[in-house]
């Protein structure tokens, strides 16, 4: 935490690094997401491959597309980074680092057996830049998202030995990073009890075999899932069980959906009101064929991903026709419901141009919209995604 | 009443290149941040907005926001009250409105 005065030398200090520098003066090079002002320097940091740079303090790292193209699980140097807040913790020593259990609980805890989960994490901005009309936020293409095995201990494993004491409600999140201001809330996420015990969550420590990058949470994170990332705390060290429903800031006011079915409301207009975000919504995609691209006529194989918030995946289906006709695609490996399933389907397309489309349905019956839903922080973006192609 | 549980976890040695893990086992792991190159574009009172706004964040947080003919004055606005609203951001009221112009003349 900085006072006043730290923060003006900081922000003097970053206004002369940036005096004589351009833009993407670091910039390996730079990519143009499809929506207006999409364009986004390509980033180098360590632990990472070149990544799409959306905002560098505090830092907010997009996954280049064609990585979901490359298998089900997301490499953790390709990973996506989204801070709120820029104080950053950026030395961590394993030898000192504790998780503080605390509140409504009865005991100490040692060492716990762990469990792995292959689960999707995606930003609740996720696509943001594409709602139509425009709102304010992080202007994300559709690569905040990501799938990894996660490694750690069932939360329900800590808080049974911790003793949940009778009345608790909520269970809340903080870790290590925070704001530059005192004036600024921390980042504190809360769950209900019941789904803090639900097993399901972890505190995990390992991600696809290896320690957490340092930038998405080492040496611990909360493991949500099925739920949107914001709950999902980096660098956790505090947990508190508590026996009222949690009024901080990351709660009671933002990352917030209209509390109607779908989530949505007529485009620009307010909602009555809100609830906080929760699970995903399903999604599919195509990862092989690029928005714009040019093939050769006649047989080619369409493959891709789908995921929702952990009903599983029951079948996805694909249109070359902009959506009159549509076709089973042929599923790929379970990973289990909370993973991203491939899927691919082989398809013959003559010379001309195509629209293809995809649908996932989960195993609850939720089937992804024709059109867009919109609200307005531009969350649960789900629409049926349209790639156009030419052959010839 | 309220006890406390402190869980020691025992972590396993971070080998990770780029970042800086020193020799023995756990050993601490220190990351360097790339230096900072995002800057505000030239206009009107930009002193005052690099002072007031790069505490917190980098410029390209203003950089990446949609433009056009809906994103002017009242967008710029809502988000400079809701920088000192929310999140405490420390702006002298009578640089509001000059941060409020530099944004919606300049992005």
């Amino acid at each position: 935490m900085l006072d006043r005065r730290e923060m003006m030398m900081r922000a003097g200090m970053a206004a002369l690094a940036t005096g004589f520098g351009s833009f993407r003066a670091l910039a390996l090079d730079s990519m143009t997401l499809p929506i207006d002002n999409g364009e986004r320097p390509l980033v180098k940091y360590p632990q990472k491959r070149p990544m799409i740079g959306l905002t560098q303090r505090p830092p907010q790292l997009e996954t280049p597309f064609s990585v979901f193209n490359d298998g089900a699980i997301t490499p953790n140097n390709a990973f996506f980074v989204r801070y709120h807040l820029a104080d950053v913790p950026l030395n961590i020593d394993p030898d000192k680092f504790t998780l503080e259990i605390k509140g409504k609980v009865d005991h100490p805890i040692k060492q716990l057996p762990a469990v792995e989960l292959v689960a999707v994490n995606q930003c609740s901005g996720n696509s943001r830049g594409f709602s139509n009309p425009r709102v304010a936020g992080g202007q994300l293409g559709n690569g905040a998202m990501g799938n990894a095995r996660w490694r750690g201990v069932p939360l329900k494993t800590v808080l049974d030995k911790a003793g949940v004491q009778q009345g608790a409600k909520q269970v809340t999140f903080n870790g290590m990073d925070g704001p530059v201001s005192d004036k600024t809330p921390d980042f504190v996420k809360a769950l209900d009890v019941d789904h803090a015990r639900d097993g399901e969550v972890l505190l995990a420590y390992g991600m696809n075999g290896e320690d957490l990058p340092v930038l998405n949470g080492f040496p611990l994170r909360l493991v949500v899932p099925g739920y949107y990332g914001t709950y999902w705390v980096k660098h956790l060290n505090e947990i508190s069980v508590i026996d009222s429903v949690f009024d901080g800031f990351w709660m009671k006011s933002a990352y917030r959906i209209p509390d109607t079915p779908c989530g949505c409301i007529e485009p620009g207009t307010a909602p009555k009101a809100t609830i906080p975000i929760n699970r995903f919504t399903v999604r599919s995609f195509i990862t092989n064929v690029t928005d714009g691209a040019r093939l050769k006529p006649g047989g080619t194989t369409l493959k891709g991903i789908a995921f929702d918030g952990g009903k599983g995946i029951k079948d996805v289906a694909v249109s070359i026709d902009g959506g009159m006709s549509w076709t089973p695609a042929k599923l790929g490996k379970d990973l289990g419901k909370y993973s991203f399933r491939e899927w691919k389907l082989p398809v013959k397309l003559a010379a001309g141009k195509h629209e293809l489309k995809v649908r996932a349905t989960n195993n609850a019956g939720d089937i992804q919209p024709m059109d867009p839903f919109w609200n307005p922080p531009g969350y649960l973006r789900n629409v049926v995604e349209t790639v156009r192609v030419t052959a010839a | 009443m309220t006890r406390c549980a402190l869980l020691a976890l025992f972590l396993t040695l971070p080998v990770i290149t780029g970042v800086a893990p020193g020799p023995a086992n756990a050993a601490p792991v220190s990351y360097k941040l790339p230096d900072e190159t995002a800057a505000f574009k030239p206009g009107p009172n930009l002193e005052l907005v690099q002072n007031n706004c790069t505490a917190c964040h980098s410029a390209d947080y203003v950089n990446t926001q949609p433009r056009g003919p809906k994103f002017k004055k009242d967008f710029w606005q809502a988000e400079v009250t809701k920088m000192i609203k929310v999140y405490g951001a420390p702006i002298d009221d009578s640089d509001v409105g000059k941060i409020v112009d530099y944004l919606a003349a300049t992005y």
